[in-house]
């Protein structure tokens, strides 16, 4: 799942400073199991936004919608009766999901809630990790099911490092080397051959605007445009 | 010859190598640059110049480098993979040794989180095995990375660097031999302290027949007082200082731990002047370049021989 942090409250108070009716909109997806955007979140930012506006001479008003998904046209219609009443949008969705509720509504300014920080997987509740920088070539058949990209630190492809500190990562103790795992892994299966090659400079496909059409959706693409 | 460099006639010639290191001012200091330039020349036969080291910024690289040789040092241009992406490093490359450098050393570089600009993005297009690679195809097959021809190859002895001493040990040979096959001409190793380690490290790199395909440089340094050892055992990722270091140092009085620093240094270098497999020595006297030629007498390997 994308996983995003709540930025400090005094920046998101800054960025909407000045609009009188505001409605925070929520994301039920990634966002809402990672505690950050979902709709009780949704609720206990606007209850802290509406406290700190009541010193206010004329406070502005808050409203709250929660969708399924902002990264769907689909579910952003579901407010579409209701975001004519504000004068701005605070999404509290990933880059993406914000992205997408601006280009939805562009009359209205969009501002974000939260900074999106990775792609990470849920290790226990209120716990995430990351786990993936898409950068678009995966090598995880190679390395044991281990990112080299995401968990080392240099995103060697050919490592460890010499800065290995016993298992750990040189950048800090309490992160584990990457290349120890993948290393350690693929000992205990016997595919060491795998790393015994040298892995060639990688084909960093993130480095611009990706667009993904599965194989039979060509025209209904085309006709959409 | 790969490049005609004087490391390179040094150790095709069998001489035992004898290296030193230089870094970059934090500014454009010229005068820095050749103060500690000055007790290096007739010393030793290249001299590292280190590309931001500790991911702290510092002139760059290659104009030390032309400093050096301006100097009358033959450098060791420093590369590393975390301040620039492969068009950057190709140009780099290409402008350096149409200016005269003839040897590289390809690094991974230290993490930009411990230099004076942790807020920076590090850009690791590629890692130091693919830099040794892509050298060395520029050198033998006259292409860059992409395939495409160059006009007028950049020629480079090709260093790289190794640690015996980090973990996973057993794993540690297999990545020596992956720069070996990238290209590695020669290497230098992180610096020495653990001699038992070292010993069985070039053991195996002896019998794998590494050390026939390649030129190993042992690295010492010179302590220079117990404070800088146990500060080098504790903070300083991939070091491995035995206690028989601290202990030597802690046994001498305090104005005496200096000398005994080299004195350590000077035995080291008797023992890979005779050990299997090491065919020279890369001084890493950090911030303490007038000492080197003290040290290169007291160690036997003056005078540097002409090639």
């Amino acid at each position: 799942m994308i996983v995003a942090e709540r930025k400090p409250f005094d920046e998101i108070k800054e960025l909407i400073h000045g609009y009188k009716k505001v409605l925070v909109v929520g994301c039920g997806t990634c966002v809402a199991v990672c505690l950050t955007g979902g709709e009780k979140e949704v609720s206990v930012l606007s209850a802290e936004l509406k406290l700190s506006n009541k010193t206010e001479s004329a406070p502005a008003t808050f409203g709250e919608a929660t969708v399924q998904r902002q990264c769907d046209f689909e579910f952003l219609d579901e407010i579409k009766d209701i975001v004519g009443e504000y004068d701005a949008l605070l999404s509290m969705a990933c880059g993406a999901g914000i992205q997408f509720l601006a280009e939805r509504y562009p009359e209205i300014p969009v501002f974000p809630a939260v900074n999106t920080t990775f792609i990470g997987v849920n290790k226990d509740v209120g716990w995430y990790e990351e786990r993936c920088k898409a950068c678009g070539t995966c090598v995880l058949g190679m390395t044991g099911g281990i990112c080299p990209v995401t968990m080392c630190a240099k995103s060697l492809f050919n490592g460890p490092c010499g800065g290995t500190n016993h298992e750990s990562c040189e950048i800090n103790s309490d992160q584990p080397c990457a290349w120890h795992m993948i290393y350690t892994r693929l000992a205990k299966q016997g595919r060491l051959d795998n790393i015994i090659k040298i892995c060639p400079a990688n084909d960093w496909r993130n480095q611009k605007p990706q667009t993904l059409v599965q194989p039979g959706y060509e025209e209904r693409k085309a006709s959409a445009e | 010859m790969k490049s005609g460099s004087t490391l390179e006639k040094i150790l095709t010639a069998g001489h035992f190598a004898f290296t030193g290191e230089l870094g970059p001012p934090r500014g454009s200091n010229i005068e820095a640059i050749k103060k500690k330039a000055a007790p290096l020349k007739g010393m030793v036969d290249s001299v590292n110049i280190t590309d931001n080291q500790t991911a702290v910024v510092r002139m760059s690289s290659w104009a030390a480098s032309l400093f050096a040789i301006s100097e009358g040092l033959e450098p060791n241009y420093q590369m590393v993979c975390r301040d620039r992406n492969r068009l950057a490093m190709q140009g780099d490359i290409l402008g350096a040794y149409a200016h005269g450098i003839r040897n590289m050393l390809c690094l991974s570089g230290d993490h930009q989180q411990f230099g004076d600009h942790p807020q920076s993005k590090g850009v690791f297009d590629i890692d130091s095995t693919q830099l040794i690679q892509m050298v060395k195809n520029m050198r033998d097959e006259g292409t860059f990375l992409n395939g495409q021809e160059i006009d007028d190859a950049p020629k480079m002895f090709i260093g790289a660097a190794a640690n015996p001493f980090a973990e996973p040990f057993e794993w540690r040979i297999f990545r020596l031999a992956k720069k070996i096959q990238a290209g590695a001409d020669f290497i230098q190793t992180q610096c020495v302290f653990n001699m038992e380690k070292m010993r069985e490290w070039i053991k195996r790199a002896n019998d794998m027949g590494l050390t026939e395909k390649t030129y190993i440089l042992a690295g010492v340094t010179p302590m220079k007082s117990l404070g800088m050892a146990r500060y080098m055992k504790a903070k300083v990722p991939g070091m491995d200082v035995p206690d028989n270091i601290i202990d030597r140092l802690k046994g001498v009085d305090k104005k005496k731990q200096s000398d005994e620093g080299i004195k350590i240094a000077c035995e080291q270098i008797e023992e890979f002047k005779e050990m299997k497999g090491v065919a020279g020595v890369h001084l890493m006297a950090i911030e303490w370049e007038h000492k080197v030629p003290e040290i290169a007498e007291r160690a036997g390997v003056l005078p540097r021989p002409q090639v």
